[in-house]
Order: C-alpha cells, then sequence, then structure tokens
C-alpha cells in the first residue's frame, strides 16, 4: 500500500462534503484500487458530473475533468476515443448518472467503450438539499416527494447489464475491502464497468427518511444488502429487498476503441495507395 | 511547384475539406438535416488519416464528447442544426469558461423547433452570440458562398486554438447545399496552427494569464500535467471559487480575448461600398441575393453598395461604423424577423433609416425583393 494521500491533491483540501458522507469513502476505495494496480498517475484520466459525488475528482492528482450535470461519461467517451492508451474512469451520483445523464449511461454500456463508472448512489440529490432521485426507493421521503415517492427507483446494475455493460459490481460504504476488491476488478475490465458504491446521506436521506446518523446508515446499508455469494444458497423469502452486492456480470466482449482502431487499420489497409492529402476525399455527396 | 485542386463541390463538402485541411482529428456529432453531410465524409474520411469518428446519441454527447477530445489534444468538431445547436448551448458555455478550442459548424434551417427542416433559415444568429447562459466569448463565422466553406472553417480551427474560444462556422441550407467550383489551394501553402503545450510540468497554473485578454497554454490531457477542468469559476491553477473578485478577472479577462481583437476578427467583403448612398448589409445566403440586387441597382446607376459580414461575433462595428457615417440609408435583408438588423441599428444610430427586410418562409430572397427596397426612396 503506497502512501494514499499522494494521490490527493493537498491543496485542494479540505473537501466540501458534510460530516459522515459516504463520498470520501468510495473515493479512498477508488484510490487504494488504483494504488494496487500501479497505475500510471500521468495515464489516468478522471471525469465526474455534477453532484455532491462529482466534486471528487477536484481532489484527485490526476488530469481531472468536473464536466457538466450528466455529461460525465459523454466527454469521457471523447476522451477515451482521442486517446484509447488512457485509463479513463467516471466518478458520478445517482442523479447526475440515472436521470440526467441516463441516456449517456445507456448508449457507453452499448458500446463497451473502455470506461470504469463508479456511480456514488446515496439515493438523493445531495447538493439540492434532498430532492428524491430515479434512485429513491419507492415510498422514501424527499424534500419534493413530502409525502413520500410515488415513482420506483432503477436497479442500477440491472439496467447497466442490459444496456451491455461488461463488467458489473456492487459493494458500499459499509463494505470497503470488497469495494476496493471491486473497483481493482473493475478497472482491469478492457470494455465499459460499472461498480455501484451504495454510500450513505445523513445530512439528507438520512434525515428526511428517520434512518439516523451515519452509524445508522451504515448499519441500514449493512443489512439491506446480501453479498451474491450468500445469497445463491439463501431461500426467497430471506432476499425479499435485498440489495445484492458483489461482482453480479463479467464477460468479455470487444471494447469500443480497440474495435474502432482495428477499423482504422483496416481502412488504412485498403487505402495503402491513398494519397490521402488534405483533398483526397471520396466525395460520397456527389 | 504550386499544385492547386478545382472540383465541384457542395457547402457542407468545403467546411469538411476545410476542416481537414486543418487537421480535425475527431468528430462528434448527430444526425440532422441540412448538416448531416458533414458527418457522413466525416465517417468516410477520418480513418483513411487516423482520425475518429464517433456518432454520439443526442448533440449534447455530441459537443461533449468533442471538448473530452479536444482537452486530448485534438482537434474537435461537430456539426449540427437549429434544434440540434440548442441542444449544445450549455456545453458551448462550458468550453466558453473552461477555455477548450472546439469549432461548431451550424447549418441553419428554418425555426424555431422543427420548423421546416429543409428550408433555409437564419435565426440562429443572436443564439450564435448568446444561447448559453451568462456572459462569455464567442467567435462566429458566417460563410458566404462555397469557397468560403472551406476558407472559414479552416480559419474557424485556427481561432479556436489561438483564443482558445468556441468557433461556430454560421452556414446556411442554402449554403451548404449548393454546390459551386472550388478551386482549393496547394496543400503544402496550408499551414494549420499547431497547439503549443505548456513548457514545465510541474507547478503548472492552467488559468494563469495577462487579465488584459490574455490566453494561457493548453496542457493535453495524458501528459503528465496533472490539472482541473471545471465548470465552476476557477482561480489560476483551476481550483473552484466563490470569491467573487477572482470571477470578475476572470469573466472580464475571456471578454477581453476577443473584444480586444476585434479588428483582427472583423472580415468583410464589400463592393461599390465607398461612394454609395444605400448600403446593404446581410451575411450568407441572403447576401448572395443582394449583391444581385446592388448590381443591378448600380447598372441602373443607383450609388448602390454591399457589405457581406462573414464575421459575424464579435460584431464587426467598426466597419459598419465607417459605412453609417456617410450613407443615407440602409438595408439589412435577412431570413429572420430582425436580428443582424438590431446590431446594425446599435451602430447605425441616428445617422441613417435602417430598412429591415425580415423574410421566414423558408424560401432564398429572390434579388427583386431587395432590388425593389434599394429603388424605395433612393
Amino acid at each position: 500500500m503506497g502512501d494514499t494521500l499522494s494521490y490527493f491533491r493537498q491543496d485542494m483540501l479540505p473537501h466540501i462534503w458534510c460530516p459522515g458522507c459516504g463520498h470520501g469513502t468510495a473515493t479512498g476505495a477508488l484510490v487504494r484500487a488504483i494504488d494496487r494496480l500501479h497505475l500510471d498517475k500521468n495515464k489516468v484520466c478522471i471525469v465526474s458530473g455534477i453532484g455532491c459525488s462529482s466534486r471528487a475528482v477536484g481532489y484527485l492528482d490526476f488530469d481531472t475533468l468536473h464536466t457538466a450535470h450528466g455529461r460525465a461519461l459523454a466527454f469521457a467517451t471523447g476522451i477515451k476515443l482521442a486517446r484509447p492508451e488512457l485509463k479513463v474512469i467516471v466518478m458520478t451520483g445517482d442523479g447526475d448518472c440515472t436521470a440526467i445523464g441516463g441516456n449517456h449511461f445507456i448508449h457507453a454500456a452499448r458500446r463497451n467503450i473502455g470506461i470504469t463508472t463508479i456511480v456514488m448512489n446515496n439515493n438523493i440529490y445531495g447538493m439540492t438539499s434532498g430532492q428524491y432521485s430515479p434512485m429513491t426507493p419507492k415510498g422514501f421521503f424527499g424534500t419534493t416527494a413530502p409525502y413520500g415517492n410515488v415513482e420506483r427507483n432503477f436497479d442500477l446494475c440491472e439496467l447497466a447489464k442490459s444496456a451491455g455493460a461488461t463488467y458489473v459490481a456492487r459493494a458500499t460504504s459499509y463494505h470497503v475491502p470488497l469495494l476496493i476488491d471491486l473497483i481493482e476488478k473493475a478497472l482491469l475490465n478492457p470494455g465499459f464497468s460499472v461498480v455501484e458504491a451504495l454510500v450513505q446521506c445523513p445530512t439528507y436521506m438520512g434525515r428526511k427518511n428517520k434512518i439516523g446518523g451515519p452509524v445508522e446508515m451504515l448499519n441500514w446499508i449493512k443489512e439491506g444488502t446480501v453479498n451474491v455469494k450468500a445469497a445463491a444458497a439463501l431461500p426467497p423469502e430471506k432476499l425479499k429487498d435485498k440489495i445484492l452486492i458483489g461482482e453480479l456480470y463479467n464477460k468479455q466482449e470487444g471494447e469500443y476503441t480497440a474495435d474502432y482502431d482495428a477499423l482504422i487499420a483496416r481502412v488504412q489497409r485498403k487505402y495503402d495507395k491513398f494519397q490521402g492529402g488534405l483533398y483526397g476525399c471520396a466525395s460520397n455527396s456527389d | 511547384m504550386s499544385k492547386t485542386t478545382a472540383k465541384l463541390m457542395q457547402g457542407n463538402e468545403a467546411c469538411t475539406i476545410g476542416a481537414l485541411a486543418a487537421g480535425l482529428e475527431f468528430y462528434g456529432g448527430y444526425p440532422i438535416t441540412p448538416s448531416t453531410e458533414i458527418a457522413e465524409i466525416c465517417a468516410e474520411e477520418l480513418p483513411k488519416v487516423g482520425g475518429k469518428f464517433i456518432q454520439m446519441e443526442d448533440e449534447i454527447g455530441s459537443i461533449a464528447a468533442c471538448i473530452g477530445a479536444s482537452l486530448a489534444g485534438k482537434k474537435a468538431m461537430t456539426a449540427t442544426s437549429g434544434p440540434g445547436f440548442s441542444l449544445m448551448q450549455e456545453c458551448i458555455g462550458y468550453a466558453a469558461l473552461t477555455e477548450v478550442p472546439i469549432v461548431i459548424i451550424n447549418v441553419q434551417r428554418m425555426g424555431p423547433s422543427t420548423g421546416m427542416p429543409t428550408s433555409l433559415g437564419q435565426g440562429d444568429l443572436m443564439q450564435a452570440r448568446w444561447g448559453t447562459h451568462g456572459d462569455h466569448p464567442v467567435i462566429a463565422l458566417a460563410p458566404g458562398n462555397v469557397k468560403e466553406c472551406f476558407e472559414l472553417t479552416l480559419r474557424a480551427f485556427d481561432l479556436a486554438e489561438t483564443y482558445r474560444v468556441p468557433v461556430i462556422v454560421l452556414s446556411d441550407e442554402v449554403i451548404g447545399h449548393m454546390r459551386e467550383k472550388v478551386v482549393l489551394p496547394d496543400p503544402s501553402e496550408i499551414h494549420p496552427l499547431r497547439r503549443a503545450a505548456p513548457a514545465t510540468r510541474a507547478g503548472y497554473k492552467p488559468y494563469a494569464a495577462d487579465p488584459d485578454g490574455g490566453v494561457p497554454l493548453m496542457a493535453p490531457f495524458g501528459e503528465g500535467y496533472r490539472w482541473h477542468v471545471t465548470g465552476l469559476f476557477h482561480d489560476e491553477s483551476g481550483k473552484p471559487t466563490n470569491k467573487g473578485e477572482i470571477a470578475d478577472t476572470l469573466l472580464r479577462r475571456l471578454a477581453r480575448k476577443v473584444d480586444k481583437n476585434a479588428d483582427i476578427l472583423a472580415d468583410c467583403f464589400s463592393e461599390s461600398l465607398d461612394d454609395c448612398d444605400v448600403a446593404v448589409i446581410s451575411f450568407g445566403s441572403s447576401a448572395m441575393s443582394a449583391l444581385s440586387a446592388v448590381r443591378r441597382a448600380r447598372a441602373e446607376g443607383v450609388k448602390a453598395g454591399m457589405l457581406r459580414l462573414r464575421t459575424v461575433w464579435p460584431f464587426p462595428e467598426a466597419i459598419v461604423d465607417k459605412v453609417a457615417s456617410r450613407v443615407k440609408r440602409v438595408i439589412v435583408p435577412e431570413m429572420n424577423l430582425g436580428q443582424l438588423a438590431l446590431e446594425v441599428e446599435r451602430v447605425v444610430g441616428c445617422r441613417a433609416p435602417v430598412t429591415r427586410i425580415g423574410k421566414v418562409n423558408g424560401e432564398l430572397f429572390h434579388p427583386d425583393e431587395i432590388y425593389a427596397s434599394i429603388m424605395e426612396n433612393k
């Protein structure tokens, strides 16, 4: 284990997160996974959107890009396609990723582009003070769900899998060693990887739903989850309303930027006499 | 020995060739009439030169991917039309504040909304300047013929790199789809700007620059600079800030980057302006009809002159001011209900009456329509 602090921009600290927030735990897990893999800091690029979790990138000592709300994966797609040799990581939240950014999420997954996406799911919009998100369970409260949330929530991992992600996993801020392991594996997957990190928001989710402070919320997360391996041996009634954690999907398929590079090689072979030049256009519009 | 190439081509094709001549390496876009040929040609040509084309899920993703690619050190472009241009607005502001060079071609069609997708419009002039929220610098160039599609797209890339701003090529349906013979210069005579990287990595301050419109050098991602880019207001090191003083300094520097270079950026075509009584000021395809009308009036002894703006933003105030100081009347034909006219009226003031000829039926001006206006009260 290297010096974890060396991965942080210490001049950007202290962070803005509330006491007891789970985003620091998830950020720490990412840094530890990067450290275990000995990734070259100069070849890692971390991209985020808007929201509490997306502020993480500013604290990290890599090339970092804090983009527009919901658009992290679209910016990251441009970076990865432009320079496939970079390790591109997206840090995003439940609102950023599944509401305003939902379209980019499913299409990044469909392309199987080599981006590792860490979704910090605290089940609520924290930055704007506690509105319900597409990940707020039905019946839970938020400032815009004062009588309880009427909407159903996504199962993010099922969504990622059906949209085409090739590595899908879930852990929590309670299960930190597991979270580090899963992020490490996700970083090793050449294609599109999603790790959902369930994290506590004591300030809004905890208070609005009378779950309690950070400790009570961590216990709430612990009680609500079952490891996928343990779940295999449990009867259905014991799994009712439980969220599965662990590695949920892992399948190797062609990665988008590698496939595009292969396309370039194929086109360039075909056009080996292509004088290219500036005006060699095939004029397909004639 | 100089080797020029003569080709019959469409405006959209000429824009794409101009972009490739500028060293285009990345195109992210979404299909939309009447700009789609640009995407199609990029999809075919970019892999041949090792470049990348991606069809994104929407126009928001398209411009976002271009900004990402530009940060990764590539020359990046997208092309769209009205509805897509509307979707891109938030990220145009993002590129302006974070100072990421990108080129956006907007082949204008008849709006608002879905409007008449295959018909001519010029209603995005003000949107090109003020479409995104907040004050921000932007440069917009308007080609008036097919050759200029090539030339201005080529220039757009250089300007984007020079000033680190989003540059908009404001084409339109007629210019984009019209075919003309174009003589392209010898490729060896084209010297597009290449982005210079900052000398030192240690202590790199990505936004340290002269407050009077200075442009800092930009480091590519993945080369060890390890810098932070954010759409929040930020200090010289890129660190987010809520300090009003720093925000004020930053926003004024961004505005000055373009404003103080307005004379360099100004670019117009003029004919018969020096002794004219009636000046016709226009841009894009409307100006083609206008020039025909001006020539006819001249042939009939009426002192008419033509000013066609090739740079529309920043608005070439000094040039319009000079015209306004000596003419008796100004006519502004445009395919909208009076957007260019607002700027012209602002500069002309009370010195001469400004006649607006706004047209919103999707059909190119017939020269007679503008000729008739010139001949009124001549």
